[in-house]
């Protein structure tokens, strides 16, 4: 019987392998599609679902995705497109955080959101999107909220950590628990029109800086809700950075603050 | 008198404006202004002066440009 890189070289088309083949491999060779992920990519060789990442990122950068983990706290607005992108990326390991379910007033904007999810757990639905779109991806689904018991738990052994969260108190609980572990995050909250993203590096305070004179939990959002771009346009802003922190390319937003307002389509850069 | 520029970001703009010169016969505190413009305390979550994070109780000075941002939270 051929070894498993024999029988990926005999099924390159060019050096990209396909989806059928990977499935094979994994069969074949009793592995999963993650394992057989890894070793293609290990070869130089390029699933071929990642074909047009490659001038914006190598292959041996889709090896250092595929072996990063990233913790997405919560699974609403922002977090499920997050994680949609994460997986299309090729992160390999994910962790997907939120104890709450899926209620009609999320179905304007949040994108697990639909009539057959309602009711269901944000982050059991999050772990079947992504298994449905990247099975690659190991996805660790947590109904439960971040708190400082199990922060430390939740965050441990990730390269990024990215905020998705809705209240002003949980984002500072967080921030100071990825501080502690020396972990990026990377900061997203949207009112209305408007959001802001920043990117915060252990031993920098932005979040803090942001929030210092918030006595209550919800900024603006409060009264003006959020529609349906601002959540996606923000989401991938944060996609972004978390791509660069993985990669160590690119200009991150460390110590400033884009603020974004989709309805005079400017975009503010402030230096905290 | 007095003049400052000032800049409104996000939700503060609604009935109000993006940027105006402002004069006052006395320097004028961060609240003072705030205050004057309706905006409530609870809405000026980072204030700046010409560029600088300052408290709300910063005094403004002739020339000043003054930007204030409101809490911003949701996901």
């Amino acid at each position: 019987m051929a070894s498993l890189s024999e029988f990926l070289s005999s099924r390159l088309e060019g050096d990209l392998i396909s989806w059928q083949a990977q499935l094979e491999a994994a069969s074949r060779f009793k592995l999963t599609i993650g394992q057989i992920e890894e070793e293609i990519l290990n070869a130089g060789f390029l699933p071929a679902r990642y074909q047009r990442n490659r001038k914006t990122i190598s292959a041996a950068e889709q090896l250092t995705l595929f072996r990063s983990r990233v913790v997405v706290i919560g699974c609403g607005g922002l977090g499920g497109y997050i994680l949609e992108e994460l997986a299309r990326l090729g992160v390999g390991q994910l962790v997907a955080v939120d104890n709450d379910v899926f209620e009609e007033h999320n179905l304007n904007r949040q994108l697990l959101a639909t009539i057959s999810t309602l009711g269901r757990f944000k982050a059991e639905v999050a772990a079947e999107r992504i298994a449905s779109i990247n099975p690659s991806v190991e996805i660790v689904p947590v109904k439960e909220a971040f708190t400082g018991e199990n922060g430390e738990r939740l965050l441990a052994g990730s390269q990024v950590v990215v905020d998705a969260l809705d209240t002003i108190g949980a984002r500072l609980l967080l921030s100071s628990v990825c501080g502690k572990l020396a972990i990026p995050l990377v900061h997203g909250a949207i009112c209305g029109w408007f959001g802001q993203v920043s990117t915060q590096f252990p031993g920098e305070d932005t979040l803090g800086k942001l929030y210092l004179r918030c006595t209550e939990d919800r900024g603006m959002e409060k009264i003006y809700g959020n529609p349906s771009f601002t959540p996606a346009a923000v989401a991938s802003l944060q996609t972004a950075e978390v791509c660069k922190i993985l990669l160590g390319r690119g200009s991150l937003l460390r110590e400033r603050v884009l603020c974004i307002n989709l309805l005079a389509m400017e975009v503010d850069e402030l230096q905290l | 008198m007095i003049k400052v520029t000032v800049k409104l970001f996000a939700t503060l703009r609604h009935n109000r404006f993006k940027v105006a010169e402002r004069e006052y016969s006395a320097a004028p505190t961060i609240l003072a202004v705030a205050e004057e413009l309706g905006i409530l305390r609870e809405e000026l979550a980072l204030t700046m002066v010409n560029g600088v994070l300052v408290s709300v109780e910063h005094v403004l000075q002739d020339g000043d440009t003054l930007s204030i941002f409101p809490p911003v939270g949701g996901g």
